[in-house]
């Protein structure tokens, strides 16, 4: 899971929220076992429908204002490590 | 391959020619400078939200729409997963409610592919690998540009319905050409307007189980789309013939050493957490969305091939595929003359010779092409078939008409076309045939090779203004007089 | 050891009044609110940072706009202070989070740019939990900040830093988010009235999210009517977000004191555990709507009780996915390592604070192949039978009353070793956070030890009007001692 969520843990982490974790899924296993047949899903609390912009140019950021914010950046562009995984 | 059958399914995704990104006012243009067409949602800034861009719907319901695809009520997932080019760490994609489902199209040879749907959704940014010759893996670090993060996209996923490299090349071939009449997309695959993925398993003729697919990405031309699948195939039935299994994977087309590679990352196999946007609300296909979707489509390519093909004479030799097209009449479609020789032959002139036309010198500029006059193409047309201008003076006329307009008798006045009189052909006729006896003599034995040979020189000493039907005509009576 | 009543600052009307007529300047009001804030922010730390500069700044706009003869606005000189999850350009905003310390954004939260429009003076970010997860202000990154009636309990959470600035009297108004009871909760535990409205009244643009389809922005005041004005100038669609209801601001302050008379209010018996002050205090109030003319009776709605576990499957579910982009790319804290992978996995393992971690772990597997429909897919159909039994409760009542929280304030440490002992606060709150309906706090009474106690009002979709009524009419009933501010 902490994989998944792409979050570094060190052991003592990992034992805390295993039992952490176990718990809450316990408490919300009301939610589990309840009988939903026939009951739709909420996404969303309003059925709202075809919220639309039109297709307008608006201004974009400052290049120096969204680099400035980056970690490490070069050439105009936002810099990281080797990348190991493919894009899906 | 005798004895093997190729499966192939497309994932074809089109970037949208619309002027801004789908969820942000940033423009959606291609070769800006790097990071400058960016703003707090396209950039994933926390706090943002995303808005959807009303055309890029209307767009892809008019894909849909060419595509014979049911539109219907839609929602957006997120697609969670993380990658540097992706702001946000997940993709605003469509999953199991997506805006068109169930289409087919059908390929110049008249065989149909069926759609499985064609969904919206966001375009990832553009990432360079530094150092390691550009290869992902090798590289010391990466840069990434949001440019193109957010740009809308329609990914159309076809069904295995596809048989060979051809077909499938075929079918882009087609699909592009949809997309960019509809004007939904420019379709220009060297700037990554359209991408394709190739699902790609064999299986023995007559079975009806599927094969195991690998996916093949990296296509970025219709050739190695082609070169890639046939590779792929090949590989695969190597694998079975040798007692193998094909393992299910995605693999990487490499230009370079013609060949796929397996593409497994360290990672184990993603799993998306697809859930509904919260952030967005559903799509339904009303009547304001459906009726901009149509505005302005005209007829899609097959339809017209269709209607040029019947203005042909009935039956014609040129009519060699089965919906009765011909290589001109794909090209005069796809490069939307059509109209152009639909008016020439209304007004009069020769359908074959309009086509023609079009098809070569007409093709080599078609934008010019297409603002040429109809009623003045066909004027230009007439002339030729009339032998008031010879070929090659029709082709030149043609192109100042494209260049400059004006009027074709008075372009072939000013470029010195005047109808040449009977008696000043008459006697530059009699003046080669004085200059070559020999030529002659064979001609009148029956050479037709020699034939030729004649009339060019009549032609070089008219510098082209003699009308070639009628030269030969001066020999022929000449001879048998 | 028990807080003193502090000087009131006058009512938001009075002071943009005032403002407004040039009898004081803006930049007056902002020293006054600021001597409070140097004289208790020590106490307190309900500040991640006080704009001192860009207040002035501010205030002199206003003071500019008065002498040239422009209204700035309803809210003209009024100081107000931003939970630190309010984009705001080029000033700080962390989330009390390590991974976006430093971070300055380059635009303004919508709610932001409408309280500037408005003539408001935003003095600085105020603490909360991280990310807006948790009931106590103990998971900030940067501190705890303090309870001004108590300083060795919490001032409730996530956005305690804005109602413990407005219940110690630094700022007559105060913005918060509340995706499950966070402004409700710690207005109860601060003695002050904080109201979360109808999902989609306000803009959610330029608020970090927590979870997309809970999140709301709503005010802290310390009356109802200061608390209705910032709704009102808050309220409102904006297209820069989907989710936002085309339909204008409710008007509030006009039928305000129009009385309950007639009304019909029922008491949440679900939610009155026995012998609890909190519960008492219910019972109370309805007494007191009932002798105003309302028609009060008790209602069971059981299904309110599944939004607790619905409410902890579909919160994390949609944080995890709202908190993925904290990655180490584009902005925030970076820990580097070999690869992208890696320094991903690096900055979240040591940006994110111990709560955050738990709930996207949680959210991830609540999201994750094979669970999806176990619990995901489950909790929104919970949600569905929450907001059934909500619109068959409706049918018979206007307004229903429960108490806002479970407890009155808890001392510091008392609850952040058991999170699902924390995640209790917010019993009460969740269900109407499902439902997207409005709800509020008012602070109706005293414990015993002298802590302030809230009772929440909870009105259908829309309907502001009337639960802002009804609270203006407990507020007439309850002992002024019982509501902030208070110096500590
Ligand atoms: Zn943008």
């Amino acid at each position: 899971m902490a994989r998944l969520a792409r979050l570094a843990l060190d052991d003592d982490e990992v034992g805390r929220y295993a039992v952490q974790l176990s718990a809450i899924l316990e408490h919300v296993d009301a939610v589990r076992r309840l009988d939903t047949a026939d009951v739709p899903p909420t996404a969303h609390p309003f059925p709202v429908e075809n919220v639309l912009r039109s297709d307008t140019e608006r201004p974009s950021l400052d290049r120096e204002v969204v680099l400035a914010q980056a970690p490490v950046a070069e050439n105009d562009r936002f810099r990281v490590p080797r990348i190991m995984g493919e894009a899906p | 391959m005798t004895g093997y059958e190729t499966v192939v399914g497309l994932e074809v995704h089109c970037e949208l020619a619309t002027a801004t990104k789908l969820f942000c006012g940033c423009r959606n243009a291609f070769g800006d400078e790097p990071n400058t067409n960016v703003c707090p949602v396209c950039l994933g800034l926390p706090g943002s939200l995303p808005v959807v861009n009303r055309r890029a719907v209307e767009l892809a319901l008019r894909i849909g729409a060419a595509l014979n695809c049911k539109a219907q009520r839609s929602i957006f997932h997120r697609k969670n997963y993380f990658y540097p080019d992706m702001p946000k760490d997940y993709q605003i994609s469509q999953y199991d409610e997506p805006i068109n489902v169930d289409g087919w199209l059908e390929l110049p040879d008249g065989s149909r592919v069926g759609v499985e749907r064609a969904h919206m959704e966001e375009d990832t940014g553009k990432t360079t690998h530094v150092g390691g010759g550009g290869r992902i893996h090798e590289a010391g670090y990466s840069l990434v540009d949001y440019n193109r993060a957010g740009v809308p996209l329609v990914e159309i996923v076809s069904r295995p319905d596809i048989r060979s490299a051809a077909q499938a090349r075929a079918y882009v071939d087609e699909l592009r050409s949809i997309l960019v009449a509809t004007g939904a997309s420019d379709g220009r695959m060297e700037e990554g307007s359209l991408r394709v993925d190739a699902n790609v398993s064999v299986r023995p003729a007559g079975a009806t189980e599927y094969g195991t697919r690998c996916e093949v990405k990296n296509l970025n031309s219709l050739r190695s789309l082609e070169r890639a699948i046939d590779y792929e195939v090949a590989r695969q039935i190597e694998l079975l013939e040798a007692g193998e299994r094909v393992s299910q994977e995605t693999r990487h087309w490499d230009e370079g050493d013609s060949s796929t590679h397996s593409m497994r990352s360290k990672e184990e196999a993603n799993d998306y957490r697809y859930f509904p946007e919260p952030d967005l609300t559903p799509l339904v296909p009303d009547v304001a969305l459906l009726t901009a979707a149509a505005e302005g489509v005209g007829a899609m390519p097959a339809e017209r091939r269709h209607r040029l093909s019947n203005l042909l004479a009935a039956g014609s030799e040129l009519a060699t595929r089965r919906d009765g097209s011909t290589d001109q009449v794909v090209t005069v479609v796809d490069l939307g003359l059509d109209e152009l020789v639909h008016g020439a032959v209304a007004a009069g002139a020769d359908p074959r010779l309009a086509l023609a036309r079009a098809a070569n010198e007409a093709a080599a500029n078609p934008d010019a092409a297409k603002l040429l006059d109809p009623m003045a193409f066909a004027a230009l047309l007439k002339m030729e078939s009339s032998g008031q201008l010879s070929a090659t003076q029709s082709k030149e006329v043609l192109a100042e008409l494209m260049s400059k307009g004006g009027d074709p008798g008075q372009i072939a006045r000013r470029l010195g076309y005047e109808q040449m009189d009977n008696a000043s052909l008459g006697s530059m006729v009699d003046e080669v045939i004085a200059a070559n006896p020999q030529e002659w003599r064979r001609y009148r034995e029956g050479d037709d090779k020699v034939a030729q040979f004649l009339l060019g020189q009549v032609m070089k000493s008219s510098k082209g203004r003699a009308n070639g039907k009628l030269v030969a005509e001066a020999f022929a009576f000449r001879r048998d007089a | 050891m028990t807080a003193s009543p502090a000087p009131e600052l006058g009512s938001l009307a009075g002071i943009a009044a005032s403002v407004r007529a040039g009898e004081r300047s803006a930049r007056a009001v902002l020293a006054v609110s600021l001597d409070r804030v140097r004289e208790l922010e020590g106490d307190l730390h309900c500040f991640n940072e006080v704009t001192v500069e860009a207040a002035e700044a501010d205030a002199d706009a206003v003071d500019r706009m008065v002498r040239a003869g422009l209204d700035p606005g309803p809210l003209a000189g009024v100081p107000v202070a931003l939970k630190d999850n309010l984009c705001t350009v080029g000033i700080p905003t962390t989330c009390s989070s390590k991974i976006l310390a430093g971070w300055l954004p380059p635009y303004d939260a919508t709610v932001v740019s409408r309280l500037r429009d408005a003539g408001a003076v935003a003095i600085g970010k105020t603490n909360l939990d991280e990310f807006a997860m948790g009931s106590s202000t103990e998971n900030s990154a940067f501190g705890p900040t303090r309870n001004p009636w108590d300083l060795g309990r919490v001032p409730g959470g996530s956005s305690g830093g804005s109602a413990a600035a407005v219940a110690a009297g630094m700022v007559p108004l105060a913005f918060g988010s509340d995706t499950g009871g966070s402004i409700r909760q710690p207005a109860a535990l601060c003695g002050i009235v904080g109201v979360k409205p109808t999902y989609g009244v306000v803009s959610r643009y330029g608020l970090i999210a927590f979870a997309s389809s809970l999140d709301q922005i709503g005010p802290f005041a310390t009356t109802v009517a200061d608390a209705a004005l910032g709704l009102e100038v808050i309220a409102g669609h904006d297209p820069m977000d989907s989710t936002s209801l085309d339909r204008p601001a409710p008007s509030l302050l006009a039928t305000l004191d129009e009385g309950v008379s007639g009304l019909r209010v029922g008491i949440v018996a679900d939610f009155l555990s026995a012998g609890s002050e909190c519960g008492d205090a219910v019972v109370a109030a309805a007494e007191a709507l009932a002798a105003a003319g309302a028609k009060v009776d008790q209602v069971r709605i059981p299904e309110l009780l599944l939004g607790l576990p619905a409410y902890y499957v579909i919160a994390p579910a949609e944080a995890s996915s709202n908190l993925s982009r904290y990655d180490g790319v584009r902005y925030g804290l970076r820990v580097d390592g070999p690869d992208a992978e890696t320094m991903n996995a690096r900055t979240r393992g040591e940006g994110f604070g111990a709560e955050v971690k738990r709930r996207i772990m949680m959210g991830t597997y609540a999201l994750s192949a094979g669970y999806y429909d176990a619990y995901y897919g489950q909790a929104q159909k919970a949600r569905t039978l929450v907001i059934r039994a909500f619109e068959a409760a409706y049918r018979d009542f206007d307004v229903l009353l429960t108490p806002t929280t479970p407890s009155v304030a808890f001392p510091f440490g008392s609850k952040v070793d058991d999170p699902i002992e924390m995640y209790m606060c917010d019993l009460c709150s969740i269900p109407s956070s499902l439902a997207g309906h409005p709800a509020a706090s008012v602070p109706f009474a005293l414990s015993p030890e002298g802590l302030p106690i809230g009772v929440q009002v909870l009105a259908p979709a829309l309907g502001e009007a009337v639960m802002m009524r009804v609270a203006a009419s407990l507020e007439a009933a309850a002992p002024r001692e019982a509501r902030g501010p208070v110096t500590p």
